[in-house]
């Protein structure tokens, strides 16, 4: 795998061909902030956070770190007013949804995020994906799953498949910056399956 | 019908089909394109059809069913040829009396169009004022063409620019002329097709493929499918020595799947263009091969965008890709795909046959040949229109268009749809031109063109796009999502008389970050008709926002 | 319709995850609504997921996942019909028939959607019933229009 070498804040950063921007900062030391990116699960690049701006051939352009993949002589820099603002505008978004999530309440001291700024809407998810991604890649149940669009995307437990699963299971609530996947897995068996655990438990 | 197997086999059977006709006799030309059509000109072509076969008149009039004659406001149109009289809003009762004129070749007065200010009447196509203005380079042939007939696009010369093409020039010859004529995509991006063209042609890589995009999904336009539904060839046509330029041999065709006609028309095209020789396996003889296969959308706005058509064609959700990854190079199944309008295509044939030094000299500086613009809202006289670039908007909506109707002023003109923008009347005068009106806020987009009168909330209009958006979007995203769902909870308050002081600061905030942190082009343009909106009429916004519910 | 139009349309693309859009747009323009076992079916023979089907089924409005009513009534919320007054219009036709967009009524007599840009928008603000085009509608010729219909 050949050498790529760039640029991120000033310092020559040395990568290998095929990483992220996110991946080559990481090895320097620089952080960036992520709220959809794990370790053990493919970048998503939803929620857009780790935007940083990329100049090529004197262009300059902003994209999200966990996707965009290193190139030879790449400038990069994670922090710029305009990215500052772009981060900042992103968790007052989110914190229209989740005014409490300590994730996010950190991310919002330190971009100068205003919780008030806009008006609230109480659904607590922030549609990272991070249940869904889980449950696919590292379970492989698909028991959550993404239902609709646009503003009406939600997340969504299948009721024929977490009546079986999730009890036992329960990795994905952990994961959940803002404790939306359990309200949504609790709500899901108490429409559609409230007797199940009974059951289970009078049965053991 | 045997198989043309060269050049002069083509001229020989146009030649053929032209002597079976006779110039002099009538024939009644009924238009049934979309909007004709909701007004019931079928039951008028059946009309037609009865009263001549009960008066045995086959021999004397032709009836001919044909695509979008363009002046949609005034239909069902009839257009009378030879002389191209006009008749419009005909009903079938108006059929013995028009059967009976044309035969004695006489002008049935009552339905010809009359100048609401001078009542003046006009006889003949280009008299009538909306059509006198225009260039109609490529919606003319409409009304003279049975798009479910391919003799009729090869009578007006249809597939003598492939035959120029695969028999007289390389496919590099093709290509320089095509860049030489700076043909500039006319789906919205406005990118000069050559140099697509060649970024395809030149990536690594056996397989190529072109694509007509047909998916005409902005609101407000309807052009694409007037040209494509009337006539498919000339497309069709365009697509062919396109691909025979880039080295394709394997073409898309992509529609909505809500259009039954245009995709009856596209088949039917397709399968005659292959009977004859023109499409398929060694065209016309010269050992170029093309197959082209039609696929539609599942319903949703984004299928339009290139990246996430090709996903569809793959038989994949239509999600797009970033930009970086230039579908020219990888596009289906990762080949190097060359994607362009269908108004693009079209243009070609013209740009072989005719030369681009000719091409050139219609248009501006930068934005050559004519444009197709879909004229409506507010205004007179609605429909397909089609001219020069750098024509002065001007002249498209006064007048081809009529201005408004009831002669109300026009408060503004909204282009691009909900990646576009509006400007104000005052700068009416502005020429129709990518760069121009992409200087100003209110790109060309697909061409779609909406008057707005005086009355117009600028307002609600910013919230009607963004509603539209929204609708739309997939939802993955937090600067589109989030995004414009905060812009549309504050445009709707402001028209709800609910504004707060520091709503346009909000507004201005989540436009500058949705305009650039988005995932595709969908999210970043969706800040657009509001920028303009607040560009030209932020007045009118904070006049609203400071009188809560007693303004307005 | 019978199961075993579904279940012809199912078996043809059995065993092809990357049919799932196409099977699916069969399925609808056959019975008019997917029902959740066809889904659940339709995730077994296609090899993929149930959660990206319902995914699948719920994003694009193409699909119905109700049955729909004897006649389907489109308002055209394009930008034409929109300047032209098809707000007010698609109020009254909610009105009249006492659903929203996206429901059918209680005696299965309507569907209703909205939706653009069918491409006459010459005729807005309209109503598009069964694919009859009723073009230049107010409410009150909107009334009219939808009384000829049981």
């Amino acid at each position: 795998m050949s050498e790529v070498l760039l640029q991120i804040d000033g310092k020559a950063v040395k990568a290998a061909e095929g990483m992220t921007v996110l991946q080559a900062a990481r090895l320097a030391g620089i952080a960036i902030p992520t709220l959809c990116d794990h370790p053990k699960l493919e970048p998503y690049g939803v929620c857009r956070i780790c935007t940083v701006e990329v100049e090529v051939r004197g262009r300059k352009n902003y994209v999200v770190s966990c996707l965009y993949p290193v190139a030879p002589d790449l400038v990069v820099r994670t922090r710029s007013e305009k990215v500052d603002k772009i981060r900042r505008v992103i968790v007052e978004e989110l914190l229209a949804h989740a005014p409490n999530s300590p994730e996010l309440m950190n991310l919002a001291q330190e971009y100068g995020a205003d919780r008030d700024r806009f008006e609230k809407e109480p659904s607590f998810c922030i549609l990272c994906g991070l249940c869904v991604r889980y449950c696919a890649e590292i379970k492989e149940k698909n028991a959550v799953g993404f239902i609709e669009r646009g503003a009406r995307r939600e997340i969504r437990f299948i009721p024929e498949i977490a009546a079986k699963e999730c009890w036992d299971c329960q990795e994905c609530f952990a994961l959940c910056p803002t404790s939306a996947a359990q309200a949504a897995y609790f709500l899901i068996e108490a429409l559609a399956f409230p007797s199940a655990r009974k059951a289970a438990s009078d049965s053991a | 019908m045997p198989r043309l197997h060269s050049a002069a086999e083509l001229e020989e059977l146009r030649a053929g089909i032209l002597s079976g006709r006779d110039p002099e006799k009538p024939c009644i030309a009924v238009c049934a394109g979309a909007a004709c059509h909701g007004l019931d000109s079928g039951t008028v072509v059946s009309a037609f059809e009865e009263q001549v076969r009960k008066l045995g008149l086959g021999a004397k009039v032709d009836i001919r069913a044909t695509g979008c004659h363009g002046f949609c406001e005034k239909g069902p149109n009839v257009v009378i040829s030879p002389g191209e009289i006009c008749y419009f809003e005909v009903k079938p009762e108006d059929v013995p009396d028009i059967v009976a004129h044309t035969v004695k070749g006489e002008v049935l007065d009552r339905l010809l169009y009359t100048r609401p200010d001078t009542g003046q009447k006009a006889v003949h196509l280009d008299e009538v004022p909306f059509y006198k203005q225009q260039t109609r380079l490529l919606i003319g042939d409409n009304p003279r063409i049975d798009p479910t007939r391919i003799e009729d696009y090869l009578a007006l010369g249809g597939y003598a620019a492939l035959s120029k093409a695969l028999f007289e020039m390389s496919p590099d010859q093709v290509l320089d002329e095509v860049k030489k004529a700076n043909l500039r995509g006319r789906g919205g991006g406005g990118f000069p097709a050559g140099l697509k063209w060649e970024t395809a042609k030149n990536a690594p890589g056996e397989d190529k493929y072109v694509i007509v995009n047909g998916h005409e999904g902005e609101p407000g336009a309807f052009m694409d499918r007037a040209l494509f539904t009337g006539n498919p060839h000339k497309v069709l046509e365009g697509l062919i020595i396109g691909a025979y330029a880039i080295g394709s041999h394997r073409g898309f065709i992509y529609t909505r799947h809500d259009s039954p006609q245009l995709i009856k028309h596209i088949e039917i095209a397709l399968a005659q263009a292959e009977e004859y020789g023109l499409l398929g396996e060694d065209i016309l003889g010269s050992g170029f091969n093309l197959w082209v296969e039609l696929h539609f959308d599942v319903g949703i706005f984004v299928s339009g965008e290139s990246s996430a058509l090709m996903r569809s064609i793959e038989g994949n959700p239509p999600e797009p890709r970033p930009k970086y990854i230039r579908t020219s190079v990888s596009g289906i199944w990762d080949k190097p795909s060359n994607l362009n309008n269908v108004e693009t295509w079209a243009n070609v044939p013209q740009i072989i046959s005719r030369g681009a030094e000719w091409y050139t000299s219609i248009g501006t500086e930068r934005s050559k040949g004519t444009k197709l613009i879909s004229l409506s809202g507010h205004v007179a006289n609605s429909g397909v229109v089609e001219v020069p670039m750098g024509t002065p908007l001007r002249t498209i909506v006064y007048d081809i268009g009529g201005g408004v109707p009831g002669g109300k002023p026009a408060k503004a003109v909204h282009l691009g749809g909900p990646m576009g923008g509006s400007i104000p009347e005052r700068l009416i005068d502005t020429p129709l031109d990518f760069d121009e009106l992409a200087k100003l806020g209110a790109p060309i987009g697909a061409g779609g063109l909406l008057v707005m009168d005086d009355e117009t909330d600028m307002v609600e209009v910013a919230r009607y796009l963004l509603d539209f958006l929204t609708n739309e979007a997939c939802g993955k995203c937090v600067p589109c999502r989030e995004g414009m769902r905060q812009m549309l909870k504050i445009l709707t308050n402001i028209t709800k008389g609910k504004g707060k002081s520091g709503d346009i600061g909000r507004l201005e905030d989540l436009s500058d970050v949705t305009g650039v942190a988005c995932l595709c082009a969908l999210g970043k343009t969706a800040p657009d008709p509001l920028r303009s909106m607040l560009r030209y009429f932020r007045d009118e916004y904070e006049a609203r926002i400071a009188g809560g519910s007693d303004a307005k | 319709m019978g199961d075993d139009k579904i279940d012809r349309i199912i078996d043809k693309h059995r065993g092809k995850p990357g049919s799932l859009i196409h099977a699916l747009m069969e399925i609808q323009h056959e019975n008019h609504w997917v029902p959740r076992d066809v889904l659940r079916r339709v995730a077994e023979a296609l090899d993929v997921p149930f959660s990206r089907v319902l995914q699948i089924a719920t994003v694009y409005k193409t699909f119905s996942l109700t049955p729909k009513g004897r006649h389907e009534v489109h308002v055209c919320t394009g930008m034409s019909c929109h300047l032209r007054g098809a707000a007010r219009l698609l109020d009254a036709v909610q009105r009249l028939i006492g659903i929203k967009p996206g429901e059918t009524d209680a005696e299965s007599r309507f569907s209703l959607e909205t939706g653009s840009c069918l491409g006459s928008c010459s005729l807005g603000p309209e109503i598009i019933v069964d694919g009859k085009h009723h073009g230049r509608m107010t409410p009150a010729k909107a009334e009219d229009v939808l009384k000829r219909y049981r």
